[in-house]
């Protein structure tokens, strides 16, 4: 690892359970260890319940680890309380889920302009921004529609649009292509690259493509709750 | 800026399931339209009574016998008097004289516009050939009319000089005058009819033909209608055998008197003399003043108990708003988590699921105000009072509706406010 980058996530030791009820837990993560520059392009790659998406909870501040230690961006998250970190996620999380997740009835404009309502930036501005993003992921010719009449590549880069709205410096991606066709998730996969290059976002992609991971500044491997293997991937460099 | 979008999102929410919002707010629109409707009926039954309190008078003053045991009875309903009370022990020593409403008069010259007395001889039937009426006989003084407005049709009323001259005249009503003369009223005129009461028949000359005002209070609306007629008081004296006095009188004060129940504790004062050596009876006044103030109280306290009963409904009706509300929350539960991980506060999901039970509860408010104004007008309409809104309700029931909505909808908004955002995203 190079000197003198900033770095964005610390995770250390971090350990998480799920309590089915007495004496049922199960333990998802045992024991964590992984640090992530600025402006780095990660993938987490593994197989389904090796623990991925518990730790994409942690490191998007939306889930809290029973032990360990996790700081975002300098910030201690496991001391933090819900009403600062809803800041944090507001301003300094940009979260791209699987399923989309855009706000049924509202329009693809409305969506990339609610992490900005919350944010309390004023309507004009909020509207310029908006329209501008949606420009950025080619989506600017149908901000008007609803969720429900866009295609699932076109809700995705909806998406990455909000995601991107409160200009935050982490990307966190669960399987943004998981459920599109290849085209469509080629078109995303470039929108990442773009937002990585050319604005120097720091981009934490989970997945279970070896393809896609391949296409990442550093490969991630997660088996039954471990990071198994840590690889520098120099052609991607 | 906030509660604007939380009110548009709060419309799409509740506009993407019509129906079940309809059905929610059905218990609102319920409630609340029961409670306005009960409130239109009562405002206008209240107005129309007062109009017809100020039709017979605010200056009048009733005065007259009351019976001393019955003291409580009477001062709870406070529209009793003698005559009414059950006359039969009244004797010659308890009725007012002639002498004392002079000097009552006398005493309160500039307070009495007049002294209005009708004695009522029963019921009787007016004849002409084969046609016939129902009567019920008014013997008057000439001051009467100032007491009672009655609208003269044709001819004149009864005056000093008939009284005086025992003048065997009657004023008679035009539903008589049309059945007995099936023609104008100026054709009743100056004709002789039979009255036939307390078993004689006697002739009467007609000198003049009223108005007859179907009254608030009157339920007989047939054609065999009895109308009152008026005759003079010297005459109606002969008729029953009797000099003695009056039971009753009503006391007509002068316009310019600000406050009428003291002048009419005033009267009762002037009596006391008279009747301190009574056991039986005393005098007692009543103003429309405080018939139109007991009256009022008898619906309010009506309505305050039927509204309390559709209370009950409101209260089913925000338990309903509750459910609704937390299955929309659990439907919601990963846009919950979305917005969560977007960046909104606890408080700001908290204030988007109140404001959404909020205009649930309005919109049923609102729903339910122009309901029960309706049935309220349509209820009046059939009563036959012209419909009243009761603004002040109306305000009441908006500013009602909207507290159910934040109380009922407190408690699922804080549940969605308090969810885990990587549970609820990873709600199926």
């Amino acid at each position: 690892m190079q000197k003198g980058k900033r770095i964005i996530i610390e995770l250390k030791d971090i350990v998480k359970k799920y309590y089915l009820g007495k004496p049922n837990e199960l333990e998802i993560l045992h024991g964590i260890d992984l640090q992530v520059e600025k402006g780095e392009f990660v993938s987490i790659v593994g197989e389904s319940g090796s623990g991925k998406s518990t730790l994409m909870n942690i490191i998007g501040a939306l889930d809290k680890p029973d032990s360990g230690i996790y700081n975002l961006d300098g910030i201690n998250i496991c001391n933090t309380k819900e009403k600062k970190l809803s800041g944090i996620r507001n301003q300094k999380i940009g979260f791209v889920f699987q399923t989309y997740n855009l706000v049924a009835r509202t329009s693809a404009i409305a969506n990339v302009e609610l992490p900005m309502l919350y944010n309390g930036i004023p309507k004009a501005e909020r509207h310029r921004r908006a329209e501008e993003l949606l420009e950025l992921v080619g989506m600017k010719d149908r901000m008007l529609h609803k969720p429900e009449e866009l295609s699932g590549g076109q809700k995705q880069r909806v998406a990455i649009a909000r995601a991107m709205a409160n200009d935050p410096g982490l990307l966190l991606a669960d399987e943004p292509t998981g459920a599109l066709d290849s085209a469509s998730g080629r078109n995303i996969m470039d929108i990442f690259h773009h937002f990585n290059k050319e604005r120097g976002k720091t981009v934490l992609l989970i997945t279970h493509s070896k393809e896609l991971a391949y296409e990442t500044g550093r490969i991630v491997t997660l088996f039954d709750g471990r990071i198994t293997d840590i690889r520098r991937n120099m052609a991607a460099c | 800026m906030l509660i604007i979008e939380n009110i548009k999102i709060a419309f799409g929410a509740l506009l993407s399931g019509k129906m079940r919002s309809l059905l929610t707010m059905l218990g609102i629109i319920i409630g609340i339209g029961s409670v306005i409707a009960i409130m239109t009926v009562s405002s206008s039954l209240s107005s129309s009574i007062s109009d017809s309190f100020q039709e017979m008078g605010a200056n009048n003053i009733t005065t007259g016998l009351r019976k001393l045991e019955q003291e409580e009875s009477v001062k709870a309903n406070g529209m009793k008097f003698g005559a009414a009370a059950g006359n039969s022990n009244i004797e010659e020593k308890d009725l007012v004289t002639d002498e004392m409403l002079a000097g009552l008069r006398q005493e309160f010259q500039d307070k009495i516009d007049a002294i209005a007395i009708s004695e009522n001889t029963g019921s009787g039937t007016a004849m002409k050939g084969n046609a016939s009426a129902n009567i019920s006989i008014n013997g008057i003084n000439d001051e009467y009319f100032a007491s009672s407005k009655t609208t003269l049709l044709a001819g004149r009323r009864i005056n000093a000089s008939d009284i005086k001259g025992n003048k065997k005249v009657i004023m008679v009503s035009d539903k008589l005058a049309e059945s007995l003369f099936n023609g104008s009223n100026e054709s009743a005129l100056a004709q002789k009819i039979v009255v036939y009461s307390n078993g004689k028949y006697e002739d009467f000359y007609i000198i003049g033909v009223y108005k007859y005002e179907e009254n608030t209070f009157s339920s007989d609306s047939s054609s065999n209608i009895t109308t009152t007629a008026y005759i003079p008081l010297s005459v109606a004296k002969e008729m029953v055998h009797s000099d003695k006095g009056y039971s009753q009188f009503t006391v007509v004060t002068s316009k310019d008197i600000e406050d009428v129940s003291l002048f009419s504790e005033e009267i009762e004062q002037y009596f006391q003399p008279y009747y301190t050596g009574n056991q039986d009876y005393g005098i007692s006044t009543s103003t429309m003043q405080s018939m139109t103030e007991s009256m009022y109280s008898m619906i309010s306290t009506v309505s305050v108990a039927v509204s309390f009963i559709a209370g009950i409904s409101l209260l089913v009706g925000g338990i309903g708003v509750m459910n609704i509300m937390m299955v929309s929350i659990t439907e919601r539960t990963r846009e919950i988590g979305t917005r969560k991980a977007l960046g909104a506060k606890n408080s700001s999901i908290r204030l988007q699921f109140i404001t959404e039970s909020v205009i649930l509860c309005l919109l049923g408010g609102i729903l339910g105000i122009i309901t029960g104004f309706i049935l309220g007008a349509i209820a009046a309409h059939i009563l036959g009072y012209g419909a009243a809104v009761p603004l002040g309700s109306i305000v009441i029931s908006v500013g009602f509706s909207m507290a159910i909505g934040v109380f009922f909808g407190y408690y699922p908004a804080n549940k969605a406010a308090q969810m885990n955002p990587a549970e609820a995203l990873r709600y199926e």
